[in-house]
């Protein structure tokens, strides 16, 4: 049974590669605007159907995966354009409601345009195992733990190196001394939102090969996706990361060792018991509450 | 970057002091009872009165209980068909598989509820925000997988069937008509006990909790107990629903009570308008209909669904009952002129 172990640690941490670039977006947009975006599962989706899409039309690989996630950050910014921005001022619970309408919406005009069936993406560079040990991976596990590894990176750098970055950034810590200082806080809004759907439109494409797509494919992940921000600590952008690969790891390793059909359960349980041990996330910071 | 965490789903504002009185609220709950009861004597074979009404009705009743908790106590839960489905199982379960009569195995789910509920409410209660959101999220689906994976008691996911029907005082209740009549008659008294509790010290306490929990605390209010109360009497409320629902359906699965059920719930509640009893009635009462009827729909329903529920929160960001409700109030001129005082911003 040990000796799956390998095996069990590389579907984990390829399906926890997915889940912290989406606990990832969802950490972006909280920060920028305290809202909890649970559209964030359809970008994966919208990201994947529209490659599969071009690439079915006959475009060229690379061309497709960029027209993709470029239609898919279009989608990120009319839901901050259309929807977040003219109820600003709402409740949270408000946001969150119009944000599970846009989810409903966008699986809708999924399910019209590309039907109930499941799509299959052409793997991006071969379907032929490797042997490492005990464990076998294909090419595409590499492609999703390196892309991951890239962007997340990027954005690594893009908060702590850049200049736009940095004005993100305190666009999240004080919306209105951003302001005074002149950064524009309304286009910091739509950043968040194309660059959120940006990551999940890549985790979509860097996935479908391996998962295949369908139209409410992003449910489930934008939940595992929520589940890592919070595990992380909400609002801490690594802290989803980590959090992403831990629930990766977890429900790859509940699956293998306890029992498949629970595997969610057994993820979610964890869940529950660090919240209760430490109320906010494993990375948050203990919160101080001004009143 | 981070940022406290507190920005949570909490109502901005909170409910306000409601100008009340037995008077009032008896008002209110008249003229509810009027229309519950003209529907089906107007209509009495009408489809969506007998057979979409009873599931109006469980709808209101599961959002009232919710309602308690995160409208006025302003804790979010986004698993609360969990508690509506425990109810429900228990009752089918008893039923079934071991002969228990409905009665005694409806009493068996709320205690099983109570028990449940008091265990996770103070661990969960702790948290804030997101994190309870989470937290009864997690719960919501642990429970569903349960009921989907333990096959050899709940039936996995093709359920339970052949539970039996209810007969109270020796009448059994056989067509849609007699539940409708159950269903309106346990709706009207849960909301009178949710308009109750609402005017009374707990529920003073529990708005307090909703504005600022640290002031609530200075003010000697016990907010971790009074949490954990309105939690699990919501809970106990929504597994007294799941028990009804079961006789009533004569049957059981798990997709009535998944993690979209309890979104929707809260989406009822949301679109009525937090922090009150009637708007939260009138969210099941409009978000059940239009999910009825927009099934002529066929494909374009969530579309349709998705758009409808953007535009309300977007416009009417109260939600549709109280929105509404000021809209017209505003509108009216009005009869008697009151001193505006602070207790007199009604929600």
């Amino acid at each position: 049974m040990l000796d799956q172990l390998p095996q069990f640690l590389i579907t984990g941490v390829t399906v926890g590669s997915i889940y912290a670039l989406v606990g990832l977006g969802f950490a972006i947009i909280y920060n920028a605007s305290d809202v909890v975006n649970f559209a964030q599962g359809e970008f994966v989706m919208i990201g994947a159907m529209m490659a599969i899409s071009l690439l079915s039309a006959g475009a060229p690989f690379p061309i497709a995966l960029v027209l993709a996630a470029l239609s898919t950050v279009v989608v990120g910014l009319a839901l901050e354009k259309f929807a977040v921005e003219p109820a600003r001022g709402a409740s949270v619970v408000t946001l969150i409601i119009i944000t599970i309408g846009a989810s409903i919406l966008l699986r809708g005009i999924a399910l019209l345009v590309w039907g109930k069936n499941f799509h299959a993406m052409p793997h991006f560079s071969g379907e032929t195992p490797l042997r490492l040990g005990n464990a076998t991976l294909l090419p595409q596990n590499l492609w999703v733990m390196g892309g991951t590894a890239v962007l997340v990176l990027a954005v690594r750098y893009f908060f702590s190196h850049t200049f736009v970055g940095k004005a993100l950034l305190a666009c999240s810590c004080n919306p209105v001394a951003a302001q005074l200082m002149g950064i524009n806080v309304r286009w910091m809004l739509l950043l968040a939102y194309g660059l959120s759907a940006l990551l999940g439109a890549v985790a979509g494409m860097l996935v479908a090969p391996i998962t295949f797509t369908s139209y409410d494919a992003g449910v489930m992940l934008g939940l595992k996706g929520f589940s890592a921000a919070i595990l992380g600590g909400m609002g801490n952008s690594m802290g989803a990361v980590a959090g992403g690969l831990l629930l990766g790891i977890l429900e790859s390793l509940g699956a293998g060792f306890i029992s498949s059909g629970y595997k969610d359960a057994i993820a979610f349980v964890v869940i529950l018991l660090v919240l209760f041990l430490k109320p906010s996330g494993l990375f948050g910071r203990g919160s101080a509450e001004r009143v | 970057m981070s940022r406290s965490p507190h920005a949570a789903p909490t109502a901005q504002g909170g409910p306000t002091l409601r100008r009340g009185g037995t008077g009032s609220r008896l008002t209110g709950l008249l003229l509810l009872a009027a229309v519950v009861v003209a529907l089906p004597l107007l209509f009495p074979k009408n489809y969506f009165v007998t057979v979409v009404g009873v599931a109006v009705g469980f709808h209101a009743i599961l959002a009232v209980a919710l309602n308690l908790l995160i409208g006025y106590a302003g804790q979010i839960s986004l698993g609360h068909a969990a508690f509506f489905g425990l109810g429900a199982y228990t009752s089918a379960i008893l039923t079934t598989r071991y002969d228990w009569s409905p009665l005694l195995a409806m009493l068996a789910g709320l205690a099983g509820v109570l028990v449940v509920a008091s265990l996770i409410s103070r661990p969960i209660l702790r948290l804030k925000g997101h994190y309870l959101a989470m937290a009864t999220l997690g719960f919501g689906i642990i429970v569903h997988i349960v009921m989907v994976q333990a096959v050899v008691l709940t039936g996995g996911p093709d359920g339970l069937s052949g539970v039996p029907g209810l007969s109270l005082l020796g009448w059994g209740l056989k067509t849609d008509l007699h539940w409708y009549w159950v269903v309106a008659g346990v709706v009207l008294a849960v909301v009178w006990l949710s308009l109750n509790i609402v005017d009374s010290r707990t529920g003073r306490a529990l708005r307090a909790v909703h504005g600022s929990e640290f002031a609530a605390e200075m003010m000697g209010i016990d907010t971790t107990r009074t949490k954990a109360q309105v939690f699990v009497l919501s809970a106990l409320i929504s597994a007294f629903a799941g028990s009804l629902f079961a006789h009533q359906q004569g049957f059981v699965s798990p997709d009535s009570f998944s993690f979209f059920v309890s979104i929707e719930l809260v989406t009822m509640v949301v679109l009525g308008g937090m922090a009150s009893t009637y708007g939260a009635v009138f969210g099941a009462v409009a978000l059940t209909l239009l999910k009825a009827g927009l099934v002529v729909f066929h494909d374009y329903e969530m579309v349709i669904l998705g758009a409808i529920l953007m535009i309300v929160m977007i416009f009417l960001p109260q939600g549709l009952f109280v929105g509404l409700a000021r809209g017209l109030r505003l509108a009216l001129p009005r009869r008697r002129e009151r001193p505006a005082t602070s207790g007199d911003r009604i929600a």
